[in-house]
């Protein structure tokens, strides 16, 4: 059962992008997806696939639904219909921090750091699905307890290092203009070691400079560590340059899906975009 | 030179993780815990011990109890007074049926059964927020009140519906009873309190304090990056009832040896310890010391200057006393929500740059 | 109709009669909170005040006397005269409004945008601060106040009610003072809903509640809504403190009142006038209900003590926005 819409590049089996790059199996494949708030429809009859190694942008106008899209993927919302198949088993509903100990790992729209506490605590908050040990050990800040604290901040340095934000570690989140505090969300996303990434908006109200830093830090993530990602951006400039796939939505439907070539010149794409005049 | 990082170089994360990053904030703290250990028991008496220190250890201790629970897991709770009221009745109840049981275990096992009462009347809070939740802790405290009120098996069916601690010994010491002297009623207590403040701090600098943190800060957040809400929650509502029940245990065997306990651990005991942790700091160990003492000492500088001083008229200065508690509440969440644990900070830090100002 | 049957409704009359009070009180908050998000603890106190200063002025105290003596060593007690019940209660409203203006000013000023907890905790910090004011200004000796409002019980509907039952049966025992209390209580809200609906300032007060920032831009100024809301909780504060004073003396247990609001409130929600008064018909009967049919009998009596916060937890535990508010759907 596929959407009217054709996908062009629906194999599971995997392809190889223009600058090279080997990308895998499906690891994320939602089917007929539909998402009602009472009698809103926010997502109708939505399917598309993420697959590994990809970067897979998801576009659309304001209301589209995007954003809903990834609260379904993060388990927050729980759709009325369809169904969710993480590496190829069906999921059951799953509360979102199950969802997140799955390895999927991501940021929001509007930032939603831990306000009162310091950039490295919400690194480190990232790790919280890596640290097991138990309360009394904890309570006694005994050598397995110490140890693991150790072991996941040399973890969260590595990040913190990546993302360039050595200087402001201790510095209290609530504190940190907002470019800085997005890089911050990114580096949590990034301390859990995720499969799949989700970026709900990451250069929202940034300037040139700042989007090209975060552009190379996307861009970076994928290529180093092998990170999937599934992105939501406004910018069409960063989402044709970024990605590999692109799933254009509007008013909660899927009018397209394909590489930014493709959807770039999609007819219904360009209507929804532009406007179409009706007569 | 002094107070400053210079030279105190750190090689290791777990040194930079410490809880006193300076050196010379180590000296001090270790000579602090010297002087309280060591030199305090050999000069206290009697007022000194009943007026200030001991109920200022305790309150303390249960004032870490609320802190883990509203500062830090952000789950505001009005039930503190009804929860040591189980810690005393609890330990009550174990002084009284294993009388050859060391009480030391006594007050601990008071600790654990008050940690599961109060772990039970945080399971609304999964489905219950905010004030909703201050609101439905008030069940909690009215309804414990009541139960130690009514059921006779709670106080031994004794005629004065009072509960009062018979005397129990440590090493020959007496530690409750009539015979306790103040120098052994205030080392159990300091030894009780250090411990706690001791296992507070590295609960809430570990994973399970972030964990609290993100709760408190943004639940919906920290539920989607992986913490689940129920263990976060209710684990701090067991730990805040564990030191809650040591607290309210101390309180009626060692302080004050026999208890009532709509007197003793009303509401208004609830109010003290939520207003000790506004004061002091939320989300702040050092804050509730700070706090406790605080509302411990401003009462009795309050009645020597109007009572002793002045020669105004007991009521009279209980009254200003109301005014000046309330007043000192609005000027702090004005002036500095964060307490006195964040005035503390600024200062140390400024003294830190000495003399540079910034 | 058997005895036991009919003194059962008569229970949930005065249950009834009861929770008028608490709809009162739970009216207040909801003014205050409708307006400005501030979840007013100091309701209560404000109403224990209130009745203070009415009695107060009433038996023409001199406030503060007590500090004043212990000051200056004078023996400062009364004015010597006594204020007429109209005029002294004029003067209250007139201290309520000035203590909504100092409150407005010198403290929720400052605290504007501020988490709604912290607001919580410094409504905490005012109702301390009030009741010690209180004693300080009036002493805190009990006090009557005698309003010649009428009381005991009414042998109109005593004896109108006696041939309902058989023999055991002397018909329902119903205190005047609970039938006025409901009527003035009936008579505020519809003056608050008259004022909120049909005035210029009921309508700036609404637009407030709405949503602020729009507020600001048609020009409302948000500082004397506040100020206004205050006020009139401070007036509601006043007939609840009447009622419940002329019942049972002026007393500090009048400010505990308020807490039983808060479960009031959480049954009706935070926002809604109607659903205060229906939250405080329900917990008045369910409390007198649940003591004359189980807590008494079975428990050993007091449950009123805790019942409306058992009650109001369960009912949120399956409904956490309260029985009248809309479902919450939350957010990222």
């Amino acid at each position: 059962m596929m959407n009217a819409v054709a996908d062009t590049q629906a194999s599971s089996v995997g392809y190889t992008t223009a600058d090279g790059r080997d990308i895998g199996e499906v690891i994320l494949d939602l089917r007929n997806i539909t998402l009602r708030f009472g009698g809103v429809e926010a997502i109708k009859d939505i399917s598309f696939d993420i697959q590994e190694g990809e970067i897979r942008a998801i576009i659309g106008p304001n209301g589209a639904g995007k954003s809903s899209m990834l609260n379904v993927i993060s388990g927050f919302y729980v759709p009325q219909e369809g169904e969710v198949w993480f590496r190829g088993k069906p999921r059951p509903p799953l509360k979102p921090y199950q969802v997140a100990q799955q390895g999927i790992a991501r940021t929001f729209q509007n930032i939603a750091l831990f306000e009162g506490m310091s950039v490295l605590d919400n690194v480190m908050t990232g790790r919280l699905g890596k640290m097991r040990r138990g309360i009394l050990a904890q309570a006694l800040w005994v050598g397995p307890a110490r140890k693991e604290e150790v072991h996941n901040r040399e973890a969260v340095e590595r990040i913190i290092d990546f993302l360039e934000i050595q200087a402001i570690r201790k510095t209290p989140v609530s504190r940190l203009p907002y470019g800085l505090k997005k890089r911050v969300e990114l580096a949590r996303a990034l301390a859990a070691e995720p499969n799949l990434l989700l970026l709900d908006e990451p250069m929202a109200g940034m300037n040139v400079e700042e989007k090209e830093d975060m552009s190379r830090f996307i861009l970076d993530v994928n290529d180093e560590f092998g990170t999937t990602i599934a992105l939501i951006e406004h910018d069409m400039g960063v989402v044709m340059d970024l990605s590999d796939r692109v799933v254009v939505m509007d008013y909660g439907r899927k009018i397209g899906d394909g590489t930014p070539d493709v959807v770039r010149n999609d007819q219904v794409v360009i209507d929804a975009y532009l406007g179409v005049s009706h007569d | 030179m002094l107070y400053r990082e210079a030279g105190d170089f750190k090689t290791s994360y777990s040194l930079d993780n410490q809880t006193f990053p300076l050196k010379l904030d180590r000296i001090v703290f270790y000579l602090t815990l010297a002087v309280a250990f060591l030199v305090v028991p050999l000069v206290i008496n009697d007022y000194w011990a009943s007026a200030i220190l001991v109920p200022f250890l305790i309150y303390a201790i249960a004032a870490i109890g609320l802190n883990i629970l509203t500062g830090y897991c952000g789950q505001v709770s009005l039930g503190t007074g009804g929860f040591m009221a189980v810690g005393a009745y609890a330990c009550y109840k174990l002084m009284t049926a294993f009388p050859d049981v060391s009480i030391l275990l006594h007050i601990v096992g008071a600790g654990f059964v008050t940690m599961v009462v109060c772990t039970v009347f945080g399971l609304p809070s999964l489905r219950i927020k905010g004030f909703y939740l201050a609101v439905a802790t008030l069940a909690a405290q009215f309804f414990l009140v009541w139960l130690f009120n009514k059921v006779p098996w709670f106080y031994n069916n004794n005629a004065s519906g009072q509960i009062s601690a018979p005397e129990r010994t440590v090493f020959g010491v007496p530690l409750t009873g009539p015979n306790t002297e103040a120098w052994a009623m205030y080392l159990v207590c300091l030894t009780f309190c250090v411990a706690s403040a001791f296992i507070a701090r590295n609960l809430t600098r570990g994973s399970l304090g972030r964990r609290w943190m993100a709760i408190r800060d943004m639940d919906i957040a920290a539920e989607i990056i992986g913490v689940n809400p129920l263990t976060a929650k209710l684990s701090a509502f067991a730990l805040s009832g564990f030191f809650v029940g040591i607290s309210g245990a101390l309180f009626f065997s060692v302080y004050l040896g026999a208890a009532e306990v709509g007197e003793s651990f009303g509401i208004d005991k609830s109010f003290l310890v939520l207003f000790m942790i506004i004061i002091g700091g939320l989300g702040s160990i050092f804050g509730c010391f700070a706090g406790a003492a605080f509302l411990v000492v401003l009462p009795v500088v309050l009645k020597f200057i109007g009572v002793d001083i002045l020669g105004w008229a007991p009521d009279l200065v209980a009254h200003l006393r109301l005014v000046i508690v309330g007043g000192l509440i609005m000027f702090f969440l004005i002036k500095e929500p964060h307490g006195l644990a964040q005035l503390w900070r600024v200062m140390k830090e400024k003294l830190r740059l000495w003399p540079f100002p910034h | 109709m058997p005895a036991s049957l009919l003194y059962g409704v008569e229970v949930l009359i005065n249950g009834l009669m009861a929770g008028v009070l608490y709809a009162l009180v739970a009216l207040g908050f909801v003014l205050i909170y409708k307006a400005s998000g501030i979840f007013n603890y100091a309701q209560g106190v404000m109403a224990l005040f209130a009745a203070m200063t009415l009695s107060g002025i009433m038996e023409g105290d001199i406030p503060f006397s007590h500090l004043i003596n212990a000051m200056f060593g004078t023996q400062l007690h009364s004015f010597g005269w006594n204020v007429p019940a109209i005029a002294a209660i004029l003067l209250t409203v007139v201290v309520m409004a000035l203590l909504a203006w100092l409150v407005q000013r010198l403290v929720f000023r400052h605290l504007v945008g501020q988490e709604p907890i912290i607001l919580f905790m410094a409504t905490i910090g005012l109702a301390y601060f009030l009741e010690g004011i209180g004693d300080l200004m009036w002493g805190s000796e009990i006090r009557t106040l005698d309003l010649a409002l009428p009381q005991g019980a009414s042998l109109a509907i005593e004896n109108a009610t006696a041939v309902l039952g058989g023999d055991d049966f002397y018909g329902f025992f119903i205190d005047k003072l609970d039938v006025v209390a409901t009527m003035v209580a009936a008579i505020l809200v519809a003056a608050l809903i008259a004022f909120s609906q049909y005035t210029k300032y009921g309508r700036a007060m609404r637009a407030v509640a709405d949503d602020h920032q729009a507020a600001l831009s048609v020009g409302i100024s948000l500082n004397f809504i506040w100020v206004l809301v205050w006020t009139l909780a401070g007036i509601v504060a006043l007939v609840a403190g009447i009622m419940w004073g002329a019942k049972s003396g002026v007393q500090f247990s009048l400010s505990l009142i308020a807490l039983k609001a808060l479960p009031v409130l959480m049954l009706g929600g935070f926002t809604s006038i109607p659903g205060a008064i229906v939250g405080g018909l329900i917990i008045g009967m369910g409390e007198q209900l649940f003591e004359y049919t189980i807590g008494g009998p079975f428990l050993g009596g007091a449950t009123e003590n805790w019942f409306a916060y058992m009650l109001a937890l369960v009912v949120l535990i399956f409904r956490p926005q309260g029985l009248f508010g809309e479902r919450i759907i939350e957010r990222v």
